[in-house]
């Protein structure tokens, strides 16, 4: 399975596009650190724990996204985009979708 | 407003200014060392990738920060909000997380072997706290294209 955020693979040519796909996930960390990242605010610096939130919620949204492409039988994502909001203090939803696609075998 | 009340701001303060300065030169040092060393590898926001030689993989590449307003910064930008004007604190706390969120984009292309990222797009949010004054922090995320020479 190929993602890519570009619209053509060099080298590779289009021969059949299966409409968009997209997968989504919202996701909130514990108390914890949510009070660390109250703390953070006094001393500023990067907030780790929602970094690696923000990571784990990409993966798992781009997963649902792969998964939904396999199902219809596509072999590449192409032109990826992300969207990012946050609905209440501490939790972020992350959007991420794709055109399915499936592509030429490649030369040998 | 006690006088108990006067003493946690003032120190709340003076943290901010001390520990925000501290962090924020630090991560500028590491940020511009970090930027020497990835030097040769080129970052576009071009949509297609340049005419190739040689067969390529495309990989998608992400990086992401999240940096925290401190209080001093807080403080200063509430005071800007009265006359208006550039808030310089909010600038370089964003330009941070930017060229942060770059880098480790470009680390994981590195990672890979690329020889250049394209298309690239950068997505800023905002993670705000529970109430106005509380602060919160910025997102920046930095994806591309990663092109990567096939091995044969």
């Amino acid at each position: 399975m190929i993602i890519t955020n570009i619209e053509i693979i060099p080298g590779r040519r289009v021969i059949r596009h299966l409409g968009m796909v997209t997968g989504s996930t919202v996701r909130a960390k514990h108390a914890g650190k949510d009070i660390m990242a109250g703390f953070k605010n006094i001393f500023g610096g990067e907030l780790t724990a929602y970094t690696e939130l923000m990571q784990e919620a990409r993966e798992e949204a781009m997963q649902r996204m792969v998964a939904q492409a396999k199902a219809i039988g596509a072999n590449a994502v192409i032109n990826v985009r992300f969207a990012t909001s946050s609905i209440t203090a501490g939790a972020a939803e992350l959007f991420v979708y794709g055109t399915a696609v499936v592509l030429e075998e490649p030369a040998a | 407003m006690t006088q108990f009340d006067l003493i946690v701001f003032l120190a709340l303060l003076s943290a901010g200014y001390v520990f925000g300065r501290y962090n924020e030169h630090r991560h500028f040092r590491s940020i511009q060392e970090r930027e020497q060393a990835m030097r040769e590898l080129l970052v576009f926001s071009e949509r297609f990738p340049p005419p190739q030689e040689k067969p390529v993989d495309c990989v998608l590449v992400v990086g992401s920060c999240v940096v925290a307003f401190d209080y001093f910064k807080n403080f200063v930008a509430g005071l800007r909000n009265l006359f208006g004007g550039r808030l310089t604190s909010y600038e370089t706390l964003l330009e941070r997380a930017r060229r942060e969120a770059l880098l480790r984009m470009k680390q994981e292309a590195a990672d890979l072997g690329a020889t250049m990222i394209v298309n690239v797009k950068i997505e800023t949010s905002s993670i705000s706290g529970e109430s106005a004054n509380q602060g919160g922090s910025v997102e920046v995320m930095a994806y591309g294209t990663a092109l990567v020479p096939r091995q044969p």
